[in-house]
């Protein structure tokens, strides 16, 4: 991936060339192509977990004052291909009375999910998978899989414990979806497309002061939040909290089905991280990247990775919520305020004010909507801290 | 405005949560000791396996008397002693020890054997790896405890 965009375009031209004198009709070059390039950004989707995991693991090790993996590979990079030919190896338990076809549909759904997530991410101006004109609306859309899949998952493992686990994953995944798809729109109205590329190209001013993520740093914070919610992190991870409950919808699948989930789990992280870098951190924008269309590419992995380090990073620091806290986060407190947000924008875009005097309201308006609602945060949680423990005080009785 | 505020407090209470962990992760080193490649850290009185002690001219300290054996609380001990032949003494003293074993699965490690032996011959030395394929390895006899491996141990520098 780390070829010019030029040099990109010559391999395209020189393989379309080759379809060509095969004397394939033009649908079925069409088709070759589009496999070609789903099975590239699989392979990449694929092999980039490995290195997620071993990253995360290195980082968690890190800051816990341990060494990570270190024993398979130099600095322990090809611990993960152990631990999957460990699974490998594993044997495949289906539960008797199991749902055969969503039992081992939901891993694969799991996975493509997050892999089909990828084919509108813009890696560079010209390596994109598909510049589809409503790439946020399939985000959304395609995101909404995961949650089947855990559903699938729990119901058809025929085990309540999973049941209920799958339960927990809808419960959190929709609910946090709401904020996630209001953040997302808010940079979609300022710039008036769907299109992810669209959307990179649209944060493309001076030395990265067009990113959206300062005009709309409110919309930044709440997409954040809401993403790791979404990728099932902490410390929002109380749907498979390994140290107090039991793992939730994958308890019965073993062996490689497991490891699918755990590995969509992983690539989903990227993924969000992925789309927040484009939305909001201007994509595969940078100095120079005109001249050098190539450096896109190393820009928006270098800008992802960041995101995904601050993801890891996050989740070494902070231990989980409870679930009534984060549910009631997200329901009184991000939702609420990412509607308001959502109006006001609307409202400041219908006014047509010229570029500097919109970016600077947009950028009031965010902190202004930021204060007021923490600042009813602040006031119901102290009511609720001041309020009365107990509906009546017991009397101690005198010995 | 005290959400002024509560942004304030709470981006600083999150700020100096991250960077303990940003300034653990950077500056400090990992604790890890890769034990089987480098050595342990021990106290010098840690109680590993037994061995058997020589005087500095080679005879051997152990001079049969068996109150180890009469210490030890689970009788992993077995000795049977002998007298020294005159012309080619192996301990200083008239008997030595013609069997001595001790069954390590027995042993607790108390070191009452120690405390017991008049003569220092039997301590508890630095080698903690004590893990084997086969039960019968456990039973260490005189030539096992007399010569024993270099132990993959350091005494602590803080002890």
């Amino acid at each position: 991936m780390d070829l010019s965009s030029i040099d990109l375009r010559a391999i395209g031209a020189w393989f379309h060339g080759l379809l060509i004198s095969s004397g394939m009709s033009q649908t079925g070059i069409h088709v070759i192509e589009a496999l070609v390039g789903a099975l590239l950004l699989l392979i990449f989707g694929l092999t980039l977990v490995i290195f997620l995991i071993w990253l995360e693991r290195k980082l968690a090790g890190r800051i816990q004052d341990r060494l990570g993996p270190n024993r398979v590979g130099p600095y322990g990079l090809l611990q993960t291909v152990a631990d999957a030919l460990k699974l490998l190896t594993k044997e495949d338990v289906t539960p008797l009375d199991a749902d055969r076809v969503p039992y081992n549909l939901a891993p694969g759904l799991a996975v493509f999910h997050v892999i089909m997530a990828l084919a509108v991410i813009p890696f560079s101006n010209r390596v994109i998978g598909a510049d589809i004109n409503v790439g946020v609306l399939y985000l959304m859309a395609v995101g909404a899989i995961g949650s089947m899949a855990a559903l699938m998952a729990g119901w058809a493992s025929n085990n309540k414990y999973a049941l209920i686990g799958g339960f927990r994953v809808v419960a959190q995944l929709l609910s946090y979806e709401i904020p996630l798809v209001l953040a997302m729109i808010i940079p979609v109205m300022v710039s008036g497309t769907m299109r992810m590329n669209g959307l990179a190209v649209a944060q493309g001013s001076i030395f990265g002061f067009g990113w959206f993520v300062w005009t709309l740093p409110l919309a930044f914070l709440i997409f954040f939040v809401a993403s790791l919610a979404e990728g099932e992190r902490a410390p929002f991870d109380l749907l498979e909290a390994e140290s107090e409950i039991v793992a939730g919808y994958n308890i019965e699948y073993s062996g490689m089905k497991f490891a699918w989930f755990f590995l969509a789990f992983f690539m989903n992280s990227w993924v969000l991280a992925a789309i927040g870098t484009t939305i909001f951190f201007g994509g595969w924008q940078g100095p120079f990247v005109d001249q050098l269309p190539a450096l896109g590419v190393i820009y928006f992995l270098g800008k992802t990775m960041i995101l995904f380090f601050v993801q890891a990073w996050v989740r070494a620091t902070f231990p989980r919520l409870r679930i009534d806290q984060m549910m009631s986060f997200c329901w009184k407190f991000l939702v609420p305020m990412a509607l308001v947000l959502f109006a006001a924008v609307a409202i400041i875009l219908k006014l047509n004010l010229p570029q500097p005097l919109e970016a600077i309201t947009l950028l009031v308006a965010n902190v202004a909507i930021l204060l007021t609602g923490v600042t009813l945060l602040g006031r119901t949680q102290r009511k609720a801290l001041y309020a009365p423990k107990r509906a009546f005080t017991p009397t101690i009785p005198r010995l | 405005m005290s959400g002024l505020k509560d942004i304030v407090d709470g981006t600083r209470e999150i700020a100096l949560a991250m960077g303990v962990t940003l300034k653990t992760l950077i500056t400090e080193a990992p604790v890890t000791v890769e034990y089987p490649d480098e050595p342990m850290a021990i106290y010098p009185r840690f109680r590993g396996r037994h061995e058997l002690r020589r005087y500095e001219n080679g005879m051997e300290r152990c001079i049969g008397c068996c109150l180890c054996e009469a210490a030890c609380p689970t009788g992993a001990i077995y000795v049977e002693a002998e007298e020294n032949d005159p012309a080619k003494p192996l301990s200083p003293g008239e008997r030595h020890a013609r069997i001595y074993e001790i069954n390590l699965l027995r042993c607790i490690f108390c070191g009452d054997c120690e405390k017991a032996c008049p003569t220092e011959a039997i301590v508890l030395g630095h080698i903690i790896d004590l893990a084997d394929y086969d039960r019968h390895d456990f039973l260490l006899d005189k030539q096992a405890l007399l010569n024993p491996p270099t132990p993959n141990t350091i005494i602590r520098p803080d002890a």
